[in-house]
């Protein structure tokens, strides 16, 4: 068996089944690797010791019970939560073990990792670069070999650009398909959890694990639920996969435009219809975004008190002031019909984008960032800019439908990844496309080597 | 557009501590953004309903049943100050 921590989750399931390896191994070989890397690339905030169980990481925006939770920030140090969130007690009963809990921006609220009051996490295939974020150290873990799958949590992209930027696997269900009981809110009408994995087929197995209603949280629906494993299939004749000429225009870089439209070819040598679609309204998705996001940040920060659990508020850092503040000024008197009523409006358009796109189309497909991992500090004095590399992911978000990022090819050795949106509850859908262009590439193969001078 | 009174303003509403010498970076990185997000202005969306939640779901309740839930000692277990069983808050009514 070669290294064991290149092992996919169902890789893994099905070694274990038949005894080639075994958990106190497996469970070895994490820890090592993650003695050996997390100093340098500071992926994982906690880590919990262990030899039983498969071992995943976990947002640490995530709740957990009894080990240290901060999501990021100086205000959570020392918070120990008091019970499992629900996609955590819902994980245990399939013999995982939580091998640590991930670095993230503070409160979720970053497209860079750097927003980390622990400081920024490094991409595994260029430390001088960001890992992308938030969920910064959960794709760093998963893509660095440092836990079989993590979790992660998405509002506005921060599962689908750092699995991008560091070439694995990232999927957003949506919104209301997983519990978000025990996901520490940032912008509730936006929140998702889901994986990020080392393949198509993990995202979807773990989706199915921990999709469905708990009673706690009153968005998640239960119809329709996935399947955990389904019928391969190997071609996709039949499919029709539109492409939003929006996502392929000013500001998208040439390298992931190149790979980006390969993959795309490569979808029609696997027999998909490939039908050009518009999605007018995606110039004011980040517009629309930072009204409506800033506005629940600023109303699910208010319970930070200092007096039930945290410290005082002054120890919220820059990113986290600032959408408390654009949040409380659209939503002042004089200004909210102007800015929060108005972006709500805008919203109903992006959404009704899809839903005329989607009367043409099976799936969407496009790049998930418009360029590849930028330089550690490179937008850190410029708020908006970063803002900006948000521009593929938010519309998704928004609308409150599925998509997955996947690997597909790379830009001056770096990794691109592959957009695929969905009708709102067709996980179904990307998952099988997705799990078919993964089958006939070798992309997901390809793992970074860490340097280690 | 923000000078440094709304930014103070702001972060009264807010009840965020900002330090003097923050005043004049968010005063200009807000002004940025919020000049950024006007431009929905060009849209006419006079005959659009909002969306505030995109399942649709409305009035959604759970049964008034009494469940298993935390111990009052977990529930504390955070707390910064507690007395008798009860987290300690600032005074409201003794200024």
């Amino acid at each position: 068996m070669n290294d064991l921590t290149d092992l996919t989750l169902t890789e893994t399931l099905e070694a274990l089944d038949n005894k080639k390896i075994s958990e106190e191994e497996l469970n070895r070989a994490y820890q090592q690797k993650i003695d050996n890397l997390n100093p340098i690339l500071n992926a994982y905030l906690y880590i919990c010791q262990g030899s039983s169980g498969i071992p995943y990481a976990v947002k640490d925006v995530i709740v957990t019970e009894g080990i240290p939770t901060t999501a990021g920030s100086k205000i959570l140090e020392g918070f120990i939560p008091p019970y499992n969130a629900t996609v955590i007690e819902r994980l245990s009963y399939h013999n995982l073990r939580i091998i640590g809990k991930t670095n993230c921006d503070e409160f979720a609220m970053g497209s860079s990792g750097e927003n980390s009051a622990y400081g920024p996490t490094k991409n595994p295939w260029n430390l001088n670069k960001v890992p992308g974020g938030s969920s910064s150290g959960s794709a760093v873990a998963v893509s660095a070999g440092l836990c079989s799958f993590a979790l992660g949590t998405d509002t506005g992209g921060s599962i689908r650009q750092p699995a991008s930027l560091c070439g694995v696997v990232g999927l957003k269900p949506s919104y209301g398909r997983v519990s978000r009981y025990g996901s520490i809110a940032m912008a509730s009408s936006l929140d998702q959890i889901g994986p990020i994995t080392k393949s198509v087929a993990d995202a979807r197995l773990i989706l199915s694990w921990i999709q469905g209603e708990d009673g706690y949280d009153n968005n998640a629906v239960s119809y329709s639920n996935i399947k955990s494993q389904t019928k391969k299939s190997d071609n996709l004749s039949g499919i029709k996969i539109g492409v939003p000429k929006e996502y392929f225009g000013k500001g998208l870089d040439t390298g992931v435009e190149s790979a980006v439209k390969k993959a795309i070819s490569k979808m029609e040598e696997l027999g998909g219809q490939i039908i050009d679609i518009s999605l007018p309204c995606t110039e004011y998705a980040i517009a629309t975004y930072y009204i409506l996001m800033p506005s629940e940040v600023s109303s699910n920060m208010a319970r930070f008190d200092g007096i039930r659990f945290g410290t005082d508020r002054d120890n919220f850092g820059q990113e986290t002031k600032r959408r408390i503040m654009i949040g409380t000024y659209v939503l002042s008197s004089g200004y909210y019909e102007d800015y929060f009523i108005k972006a709500a409006k805008v919203r109903t358009l992006i959404k009704q984008d899809f839903e005329r796109a989607f009367e043409k189309c099976d799936v969407i497909v496009g790049p998930v960032s418009p360029t590849t991992a930028w330089n550690l500090g490179a937008k850190m004095a410029d708020p908006l800019a970063m803002y900006l590399s948000d521009a593929y992911t938010v519309p998704a978000s928004l609308a409150g439908i599925p998509s997955i990022s996947l690997p597909c090819g790379f830009s001056d050795g770096l990794p691109v990844g592959l957009q695929i949106l969905g009708k709102y509850l067709d996980e179904e859908k990307i998952l099988t496309i997705a799990e078919v262009y993964e089958q006939s590439t070798e992309w997901h193969k390809m793992k970074p080597t860490v340097d280690m001078s | 557009m923000f000078n440094k009174e709304d930014i103070k303003k702001l972060a009264k509403l807010a009840n965020l501590p900002i330090k003097e010498s923050e005043y004049e970076k968010f005063a200009s990185q807000l002004s940025e953004i919020i000049s950024y997000v006007k431009q929905l202005e060009r849209i006419d969306s006079n005959q659009v309903e909002p969306t505030f939640n995109v399942t649709g779901l409305k009035n959604i309740n759970w049964g008034d049943k009494v469940e298993p839930s935390l111990t009052q000692k977990k529930s504390l277990q955070n707390a910064k100050m507690q007395r008798n069983g009860f987290f300690v808050t600032k005074g409201i009514f003794n200024e």
